[in-house]
């Protein structure tokens, strides 16, 4: 079935199978690959976007029932401009093999969206599904808190 | 000793060679005849280069995977250092399949020592023997042997890059080359006139290289401080490219299910229902399993599960109990090896106490979190594979042999790994990303697993058991008498590569038989199981079951002697092996260890020496109303010359974090010969609200440089046994500890 999709404010038109989860959506139809795939059952966070603000799992969200527009980690920045949580993401060397960090952004720009000031408690709570097996969770603790600083200073 | 000294020489002259606008450093393959080396010969193997310099700028190669330890960075600063360029200035990519990126250092581990007690003369034979890796041509990332390998080679590129350009700009200028510097990518002649090495890179490419000298430590301004990672930005942002975002024109997307019963055939299938479902393009028989090619990897896998198929059995017991009972045999029989055998452990020396306690560690899988890909494009004269490997040369040459291609006309891309941990060095997932290219030549086709896919097969950290006999007298270790039983993974690698396997497995012991502690009577013997169940390199590998079943059982003859955990390896260990000795210092100093805890709070501490690097690691964990919490944790490391200090805390942090994840959830089970777990839900690891406050000191005062990447692994399981054993008084023989005690999920 056609149906269309606005993902980082550009309209797509796209011909697959009402039930195609937006991740494969995104991945091999749009050709936005940066979203990765962990697991396909909502336990490891690494596609993790927005729909309307709201940090979502997007390999649980079928393609009809996209209820808003998709950012995705392309829409908040780019190595030339970068977003404030990419920033503090490389101020503070985070990433290892780096595969599970996009959906870790999209999840803590979500939670620096609902609450400018996080504690220790609110960052585990709002970051615990999202899997990493390097182990960056200290270096993602610190950049979350730093990202916090810079925004409140902006 | 002469030939090999030789070869070696041989080996690490570097040459140049001009290419289209410019100039390529690198080295010549081993065997390449003796006079003036250096001169490619027509038909002969070209230059496989680390340094290329044309108009566009300064690109460097890093034949090593980056898979999150920082290689690339590292490697590249190694060159940079001599070179005297800015790592921002520069390109850095992943070095092709090419016989002349050879490990030296992996098959230098190879040797029968401790490691630890290791003599200049034997450091330098270990060297030697890393000749073999080019006459293998391992081409490996593991073994956490990257800053050794390269330590020397890289630096040598950049010096011999250096001096040719110097010698270009000197014949340019008519001075001596000696007058003029070099600084941010120019030379600079005596007058300060800067001419870009961008300007010099054709003339360089025909001039002979001078033979150079490294510089002193003193004078390094890159090396021993951290730099940011040049994938660091790449990573925020999501552009990094990794396997499974390559996107060849016209690509194809697909899926495969193998026999979950492990090894088994496939006796049959119906792939009706699945032709039909949408995107589907073509079914295919991989003999072992089936394959769908779609047009969506999500339709790939849906079609691929609607797939009935007959399995036949897997060639191993079947129950997870029948393969450890396969162990616990392996006890009866003869031993593969004791790589120690020091004093006479048959004499409970007189007034001693003997204790003895056995252990069992499941099966692991690696788990890493880009699942299994890789995409292939075959056009029937040609084969380009992108895949995050660890081996591109072995997966070269395994791949040609299914396309029936010439080695040569196999291309191998390497990607950013999406984690590797050992997984990423087999060639399983390239030889089906081979074969389902073949079955639609000339269109690229990417295979992805399913997240179960890659669960349930895995080359898994073996199962292991172990059974330990002490003796401790007047407050001292006087006896230790150890047994590890297991499948070996060497040799089941040695199998898939077609070398014969066999002879003592130094790796089935390793983390026991060469820890540093001077126990007069001391005897550590590796007992091979003779099992089908798929196994292999798991991050620290032996060290990754050693690591527990030596430390834990330390610690147990600790308590029997009524002393201090920490004091009383500490007592054992100055004597054999200073750095070691001083991790435990430092541990103990920065956790301000008193040997005493208050109630609700438990405290261990673990050590193993391996690949080269001792770290000491105290874990404490609390009682919080009846949920123990693993608090924090401390880490002090010495691996000699610490190459990018940030880099190597990141990678003790991970390596410990991997390990704890193991030791509080990771178990593979087996059932009907098919692995019981599928997925994270029932594979889990730490996660935020699960991992320790953290504090890692970096020393330097081991002589021989250590890797970084694993040792971090095989303390923290140990450390936090014992930290439980603190706080509950119930001692873990067995993991992973979720069974056993509540802890936080």
């Amino acid at each position: 079935m056609p149906a269309s999709l606005t993902i980082n404010g550009t309209d797509h038109e796209v011909d697959l199978p009402d039930d195609v989860p937006l991740l494969w959506v995104l991945r091999d139809e749009v050709g936005l690959t940066e979203t990765k795939f962990g697991c396909g059952v909502a336990a490891c966070g690494a596609c993790t976007v927005h729909i309307d603000g709201e940090a979502v799992r997007s390999c649980q969200v079928a393609l009809s029932d996209v209820w808003g527009d998709v950012t995705t980690i392309e829409g908040i920045g780019t190595p030339e401009a970068m977003a404030k949580i990419q920033q503090a993401w490389v101020d503070h060397q985070v990433a290892q093999c780096g595969y599970c960090q996009s959906g870790q952004i999209m999840q803590a720009a979500a939670l620096l969206f609902e609450n400018p000031k996080p504690t220790d408690a609110e960052i585990d709570e709002a970051m615990q599904g999202n899997l990493c097996r390097c182990g960056t969770y200290p270096r993602i603790r610190a950049a979350i808190h730093t990202a916090a600083g810079k925004l409140r200073e902006a | 000793m002469a030939s090999v000294g030789k070869i070696l020489r041989r080996s690490f002259l570097i040459g140049s060679a001009a290419i289209v606008g410019g100039v390529a450093f690198g080295v010549y393959y081993v065997n390449r005849p003796a006079p003036n080396p250096l001169k490619p010969q027509e038909g002969e193997a070209a230059l496989n280069p680390f340094v290329l310099i044309d108009q566009e700028g300064v690109t460097l190669f890093a034949p090593r995977a980056e898979m999150g330890q920082g290689v690339m960075t590292t490697w590249a600063a190694l060159i940079a250092e001599e070179l005297d360029v800015e790592l921002d200035d520069i390109r850095v990519l992943h070095g092709p399949a090419a016989a002349a990126y050879y490990n030296s250092a992996m098959l230098g581990e190879a040797l029968p020592n401790k490691g630890y007690d290791i003599s200049d003369f034997q450091h330098n034979l270990a060297e030697a023997l890393g000749v073999l890796g080019k006459v293998l041509s391992l081409q490996v990332t593991g073994g956490s042997t990257s800053m050794k390998d390269g330590f020397e080679r890289m630096r040598e590129a950049g010096a011999t890059a250096r001096e040719t350009l110097k010698q270009a700009a000197a014949e340019q200028l008519g001075v001596d080359r000696s007058l003029l510097k070099t600084e941010k990518g120019a030379v600079v002649s005596p007058d300060g006139s800067r001419i870009p090495y961008t300007k010099l890179a054709v003339a360089a490419g025909q001039i002979d290289p001078p033979s150079v000298e490294l510089r002193d430590p003193s004078k390094w301004r890159i090396l021993g401080r951290h730099h940011p990672r040049v994938d660091m930005v790449g990573k925020s942002t999501g552009t990094a490219e990794y396997a499974i975002d390559v996107r060849p024109e016209g690509l194809k997307f697909a899926s495969v299910r193998i026999n979950p019963k492990l090894g088994g055939e496939m006796k049959s299938f119906d792939a009706s229902a699945a032709e039909s479902m949408p995107g589907v393009e073509k079914i295919v028989n991989l003999g072992n399993g089936v394959a769908v090619i779609a047009s969506n990897t999500w339709l790939a896998m849906q079609a691929v599960e609607a797939i009935d198929v007959d399995w036949g059995d897997a060639p191993y017991p079947p129950e997870t109990d029948a393969l450890f009972g396969a162990i616990a045999a392996s006890f009866d029989g003869k031993a593969n090896s004791a790589m120690r055998d020091d004093g006479d452990v048959s004499v409970l020396p007189e007034g001693a106490t003997e204790i003895t306690a056995e252990y069992k560690l499941p099966y692991l899988a690696h788990a890493t979190m880009e699942p299994m890909n890789a995409t292939a494009l075959f056009t029937g004269k040609t084969l380009d594979i992108w895949a995050g490997n660890q081996a591109p040369t072995i997966i070269q040459s395994k791949a040609a042999e299914v396309a029936g291609l010439d080695p040569e006309t196999v291309q191998v891309h390497t990607t950013y790994l999406g984690g590797g941990f050992g997984r990423k060095g087999e060639y399983d997932y390239t030889n089906i990303a081979t074969k389902l290219a073949m079955a639609m030549p000339n269109v690229p086709v990417q295979t992805t697993w399913s997240r179960e896919e890659d669960m349930r097969h895995d080359f898994y950290r073996p199962g292991a058991m172990a059974r330990m006999r002490g003796a401790v007298k007047d407050g001292k270790a006087v006896l230790y008498d150890g047994q590890i039983a297991a499948q070996s993974a060497v040799y089941q690698a040695m199998g898939r590569l077609d070398v014969p396997a066999g002879g003592p497995d130094k790796v089935l012991v390793e983390g026991a038989f060469n820890q540093p502690y001077a126990i007069p009577n001391y005897r550590m013997r590796g007992y091979v199981t003779n099992l089908q169940v798929p196994v292999g390199f798991w991050r620290s590998v032996g060290n990754s079951f050693n690591g527990f079943f030596h430390d834990t059982f330390l610690d147990e003859m600790a308590h029997e002697a009524g002393r201090d955990p920490l004091e009383f390896r500490l007592e054992l260990m100055k004597s054999e092996h200073a750095p070691s000795a001083g991790c435990l210092e430092a541990v103990r100093e920065m956790s301000g260890w008193t040997g005493k805890t208050p109630d609700g709070v438990g405290r261990g501490v673990g050590f193993c020496y391996s690949f080269g690097t001792p770290v000491a690691q105290v874990i404490e964990v609390i009682d919080e109303d009846g949920t123990i919490r693993i608090n924090k944790a401390w880490i002090a490391c010495d691996m000699g010359l610490a190459l990018d200090p940030n880099t190597v805390e990141a990678q003790m942090v991970g390596g410990m974090i991997y390990g704890l994840s193991a030791a509080c959830y990771g178990e593979i089970t087996f059932s009907e010969g098919e692995v019981e777990q599928w997925n994270f839900p029932d594979y889990d690891a730490l996660r935020i609200h699960t991992t320790p406050v953290t504090e890692v000191r970096v020393l330097e005062t081991n002589r021989h440089m250590g890797g970084a990447g694993e040792p971090g692994t095989p303390p923290s399981m140990p450390a936090l046994g014992n930290a439980l054993f603190d706080l509950t008084g119930r001692r873990a023989r067995t993991l992973p500890l979720s069974h056993s005690f509540n802890l936080l999920i």
